[in-house]
């Protein structure tokens, strides 16, 4: 089943003057099993809306359904820590929130948190550790002396521990460095593609929404402006300038050719397959 | 001689595990200078150093003249400004104004000098309007805005920027990418930035690039890029119209490594045309 949002609202400060409507009447379906980018200029919405997949955020009107549940305006949401445990979320610049002695124990939190025995929490955040790339050798490290990268490797494998089915990550890759990114995109490629994880990201890097997400949702002024998959967003320039977003480069290049009067196709989708095309092209004009 | 003359300069953390490994190197008075590298290459390290905010072990840092050490220290500090990578973290005043009049006051600047240079500096960062607004706000493109304002308020020579763009959403990258280099353009400072962004290393007039604590190339953007083989190894990133002119080449479509996309396209026509 879809995580579907129907005529969702969101009002902080409702009541003050400092109101502010963050989402408006908002009815959207993500795809289940699929890694979902979730774009828009800042304060368009978008962490408020995936806020409100853990019920971390209870919707000032309109109901979430996700996972068989219902999280609805004006009532509390039953057993919200299982639904916690099932939707895991990670924050923009998690790594401030690391607070353990040792990267172990930070890890294990979670699963200890929500029942798990000491020795299986241990177990889980082992296992975490591994699919984020941090040898054991980490263990007994203080997270807090760890480089900006590694600390926030340990902050989502703090989240995967807890093997939830949802994953929703607020700009999970700034400020890494572009081999931190391509590990981390490669990491939540890999969840979902293996583990059949739902990945939503909010982010604004349009290289990684090209080359590893399968659908955009573009969030404008608290409303989904559109959602579409990721081949159809990409066609072309078009609907990323209308949206004042900067293309992929290599759609930028694509389009820079067409213009140039060298026929591209659709279907080409990296360099080494624009360039084939490109030398077959050259080389029979010879 | 360079402004800024740095040789043989070590620096560890902690034992004998050299962060900053024998690095040397100068930069002229007017350059705007890239350094890149992975996370843990030494980039910050060095920067630190000459910011005068961590102490070398060994090796020598000279600028403007003078060596960096405990003596001329202070001296030093005043004209080396640097803008940090946390938005929020370098934001100390109430309002816009008083975080840039911080620096001002604490160097006893007398109050209608510094109205003066309040206005004169938040104007060159376009945050003349936002003088009285609070940090929250504002966007942090805006906030990082106002930290190179107060910078810029204590006359710096040298201004490094320590990964001033990587927290920031894409309109706040360009922002300070724009005032960047027109400060480079207008002002003659020097600039020292520290970044993962390769259109920034491609506008810049030379490249640092730093792996494990040592400089393992340096030149302008296209010589460094042209070292295929050494960026391969350290793994960076390259242009993404020369990663396009690589592949051509090898498929037998000789054409020039341009650094940008317009630059491949015309190469592109020239033969198509040609042909």
């Amino acid at each position: 089943m879809p995580i579907a949002f129907e005529h969702v609202s969101h009002i902080y400060n409702d009541g003050t003057p400092y109101r502010h409507v963050a989402l408006e009447d908002v009815s959207l379906e993500l795809a289940e099993g699929k890694i979902t980018a979730i774009i828009g200029q800042t304060g368009s919405g978008k962490s408020t809306l995936v806020q409100h997949l853990n019920a971390l955020l209870l919707p000032s009107a309109g109901k979430v359904l996700i996972l068989d549940r219902t999280i609805e305006a004006g009532s509390q949401p039953k057993q919200l820590k299982s639904l916690r445990g099932q939707v895991g979320l990670v924050f923009q610049f998690p790594e401030y929130q690391l607070f353990e002695e040792t990267v172990l124990k930070d890890i294990a939190f979670g699963p200890k948190n929500f029942g798990v025995s000491e020795e299986d929490a241990a177990k889980k955040a082992r296992t975490a550790m591994q699919m984020v790339g941090l040898g054991p050798e980490f263990e007994e490290r203080s997270p807090l002396e760890l480089s900006g990268g590694q600390k926030r490797r340990v902050a989502i494998a703090g989240i995967l521990a807890m093997d939830p089915a949802v994953l929703v990550l607020d700009e999970p890759t700034a400020g890494l460095d572009p081999q931190g990114t391509e590990q981390m995109m490669s990491l939540f490629h890999r969840l979902n593609r293996e583990s059949g994880k739902t990945i939503l990201i909010v982010t604004h890097d349009m290289e990684q929404v090209y080359r590893y997400c399968d659908e955009v949702v573009v969030m404008e002024q608290g409303k989904p402006k559109l959602r579409t998959d990721v081949q159809t967003f990409f066609h072309d320039s078009s609907l990323c300038r209308e949206l004042n977003i900067l293309p992929p480069a290599l759609i930028r290049m694509k389009d820079m050719l067409r213009e140039n009067g060298f026929t591209v196709s659709d279907e080409i989708s990296d360099v080494n397959g624009l360039a084939k095309e490109l030398a077959r092209q050259v080389k029979r004009h010879g | 001689m360079a402004l800024i003359e740095v040789k043989d300069l070590c620096f560890a953390y902690e034992g004998d595990n050299l962060a900053v490994d024998h690095v040397s190197f100068s930069v002229p008075e007017g350059q705007y200078v890239t350094i890149i590298g992975h996370n843990g290459s030494g980039k910050s390290t060095v920067a630190k150093l000459l910011a005068g905010l961590l102490e070398k072990k060994s090796g020598s840092i000279v600028i403007d003249g003078l060596e960096l050490n405990q003596k001329n220290l202070h001296q030093l500090r005043s004209r080396i400004g640097i803008v940090f990578q946390n938005p929020d973290n370098q934001f100390i005043g109430s309002t816009v104004r008083d975080d840039i009049a911080f620096g001002l006051e604490n160097h006893c600047v007398p109050q209608e000098q510094m109205d003066d240079i309040i206005s004169e500096f938040s104007t060159r960062v376009g945050m003349s309007e936002f003088l009285d607004k609070e940090p929250t706000h504002l966007s942090g493109g805006q906030k990082q805005r106002v930290a190179i304002a107060g910078v810029l308020a204590m006359a710096p020579k040298i201004l490094i920027f320590d990964e001033a763009t990587s927290m920031l959403d894409p309109q706040g990258k360009d922002e300070i990418k724009r005032v960047i280099m027109d400060l480079h353009r207008k002002s003659g400072l020097t600039i020292l930035s520290i970044t993962h962004d390769i259109d920034e290393v491609t506008s810049s007039d030379n490249v640092l690039v730093l792996a494990e604590g040592k400089v393992a190339l340096t030149g302008t953007p296209a010589e460094v890029f042209s070292q295929e083989k050494m960026l391969k190894k350290i793994r960076l990133d390259i242009p993404f119209s020369l990663k396009l002119a690589d592949e051509l080449n090898k498929r037998g479509v000789s054409v020039n490594r341009e650094l940008t996309m317009e630059g491949l396209v015309k190469e592109l026509c020239r033969l198509h045309s040609n042909m």
